[in-house]
């Protein structure tokens, strides 16, 4: 099976007069149709870049690309403004992480959601809204007639949330970008919003890219893992073995650090130090400096990507 | 690792009596809100009252406000055939006063129009392409700044020389500074939101996301800063004709008014007062109602 979309060597650079940011440093990753891939870091590590990245969504001006972005064999680095505004909402959609600002508090629900169909469809007005109707339905808004002609403060955090999919699958999109979408949702509908998102997805074959820093969320909803680090993909595994042997140690790190059931009275691990300044490109492995396991190769030179096991690699000098 | 999966059946929607109640609109919680704060309604009701005196002046069966008399200068208020007495040429005030309030509400509408029209491209524009478009429009701004907008408005009347155009242009280049600013600082706050990437993660080319998203939700606050602006057009406007810059005579203007009035304030004060009162209050209705609208409108909930 081909792959839906294709990264190779993404390496993403903001380039501004007083300082210049490498926030993604060699993404290289596939995905299948129908397969959800999680994407797992702290705050910082370049999740959020790379997911706006395959949208093309930063200031064209002071963005230095790199590398391959191949949506079904188109590279989307090289796509004019007219491929592109096909490709944003079209071929691909995002969710964003707050609902709550994501929908424009000035038009309806209907409004925005019709807005999109109208753009890319070009159906009469009246059949945008009926679609928005269905949408609302499919993602199981109660009296959707009523919550169209809403206004975006007027629903609470998990509706707006599934309103904002359903306007996200307005235009049958092949790939589904997922930007923290339960973090700012409490627990309980957290769930219902992932449930959501992993019966759609089986519904329409999509591929989803879901960032998260949340490793239940995580491990929830994908089928594979990648751990970034300092713009890198230090791990990328099948779930399963993600959480039973994760071979990199600030893998094992961020595993260890979650809290669950019967831990009580337990130390908490926490892994010290914080993440590297990304004010120039990295030339050893970024996680050596807090590594536990550190030796002289780790700053020598970046350690390459190994496989450990059947579609489990490794960024790690010590996994090989 | 125990992970344990969830057991939540979705099918079942949760909130579903919840959503029986009916969903106002936005601005019919706007104007509940209105409708609930009787400063702003009486505000209102009293521009509502002077402008439509104003512009109805000439089918109210009033005096003829150019109509000089000899014999009845500077009448009292309440004396017969003039209720609110008569002014330094005998001419009837009640006459002038609405007559007068169509030149002074003009020459404070039109001017704050017209900076909200150029002020506000100018601002969203520097807003919305920040970097150095914004450092240039903005800085640009600043230098207008730097004078006392009375101060402006004086010197650039003085170049022009007096008349009603003048002033008008005057006046224009006076509020498009602070106009400007204000739509600056509200579309760089709204460029930031979610909403703005969303609309172009959705494939809404940039001048669909300026006209409909920024516009839509930077409009109501320029909106009401602009109402604010409206009673300093009406005293600058005045100001600028006490100081004979404005409005030429016979015309009546509230300034001109109280100009020319100022030397019977021995003789008969209330009188000479008059123009003044009208400007006060309505320049405070008009800045008490953008209050209460500004309060009305602010949402976000």
């Amino acid at each position: 099976m081909s792959n839906l979309l294709e990264v190779r060597d993404l390496c993403v650079t903001f380039v501004t007069p007083d300082r210049t940011v490498h926030a993604v440093n060699g993404m290289s990753f596939d995905l299948r149709r129908g397969e959800t891939l999680g994407i797992l870091g702290e705050s910082g590590s370049g999740k959020s870049v790379t997911l706006r990245s395959i949208l093309r969504l930063h200031p064209e001006r002071r963005t230095r690309w790199s590398g391959s972005i191949r949506l079904e064999g188109d590279e989307v680095l090289e796509m004019g403004p007219r491929a592109l505004s096909d490709l944003r909402g079209g071929r691909v959609a995002m969710i964003f992480q707050e609902p709550a600002t994501a929908f424009d508090p000035v038009f309806t629900i209907g409004q925005q959601i019709a807005e999109t169909i109208r753009r890319h469809t070009g159906k009469s007005d009246t059949d945008a809204w009926r679609r928005a109707r269905e949408l609302l339905e499919l993602v199981r808004i109660p009296s959707p007639a009523q919550r169209l002609k809403a206004y975006p403060h007027e629903m609470s955090g998990g509706m707006r949330q599934r309103a904002m999919i359903a306007l996200a699958l307005s235009c049958n999109p092949s790939l589904l970008l997922a930007d923290e979408p339960t973090t700012a949702l409490d627990a309980t509908v957290q769930i219902q919003v992932l449930l959501l998102v992993r019966e759609l997805q089986r519904e329409f074959d999509l591929g989803v890219i879901f960032v998260t820093h949340d490793i239940g969320v995580a491990v929830e909803v994908s089928d594979r893992i990648g751990v970034m680090y300092a713009g890198k993909i230090i791990e990328m595994a099948p779930v399963a073995e993600m959480v039973d042997a994760p071979q990199h140690p600030y893998s094992r790190g961020l595993l260890a650090s979650t809290v669950h059931g019967g831990m009580r009275g337990q130390r908490l691990e926490a892994i010290p130090g914080a993440p590297p300044d990304l004010a120039t490109a990295p030339t050893a492995c970024s996680f050596a400096p807090r590594c536990r396991f550190a030796e002289a190769r780790c700053t020598a030179a970046p350690p390459p990507l190994a496989a450990v096991a059947e579609g489990h690699q490794v960024r790690c000098v010590l996994a090989a | 690792m125990a992970l344990q999966t969830p057991s939540l059946e979705l099918g079942a929607p949760v909130m579903a009596p919840a959503a029986a109640t009916a969903t106002r609109g936005y601005w019919q919680s706007v104007r509940r809100r209105l409708a609930r704060d009787p400063v702003t309604i009486v505000c209102a009701v009293v521009l509502i009252l002077i402008v439509a005196s104003s512009l109805a002046a000439p089918w109210l069966g009033l005096a003829d406000p150019y109509k000089t008399s000899m014999i009845r200068r500077l009448n009292a208020l309440g004396s017969p055939g003039h209720l609110l007495g008569t002014d330094e040429l005998g001419r009837d005030m009640l006459a002038r006063l609405i007559y007068g309030g169509r030149l002074s509400l003009f020459m404070g509408v039109t001017p704050v129009a017209c900076a909200l029209l150029i002020g506000g491209l100018l601002g969203i524009t520097a807003g919305f392409l920040g970097g150095r478009t914004n450092m240039l429009i903005m800085r640009t701004m600043d230098v207008f700044y730097a004078f006392p907008s009375v101060l402006l408005a004086i010197s650039l009347s003085g170049a022009m020389g007096a008349g009603a155009e003048n002033t008008l242009l005057a006046l224009s280049l006076v509020f498009i500074p602070p106009i400007c600013r204000v739509s600056e600082s509200v579309t760089t706050q709204v460029r930031g939101f979610d909403f703005v990437d969303a609309a172009r993660a959705s494939g809404a080319p940039s001048l669909t996301i300026v006209r409909v998203h920024v516009l839509g939700n930077v409009l109501g606050p320029i909106l009401v800063y602009a109402t604010s602006l409206i009673s300093v057009a009406i005293i600058l406007a005045a100001g600028l004709s006490f100081l004979g810059l404005g409005v030429k005579p016979p015309e009546p203007e509230w300034g001109l008014m109280l100009n020319t009035l100022r030397q019977a304030i021995y003789v008969n004060p209330v009188l000479a007062a008059l123009p003044g009162v009208m400007i006060f209050f309505t320049s405070i209705c008009f800045n008490l109602m953008s209050d209460g609208l500004r309060a009305a409108m602010d949402v976000k909930a």
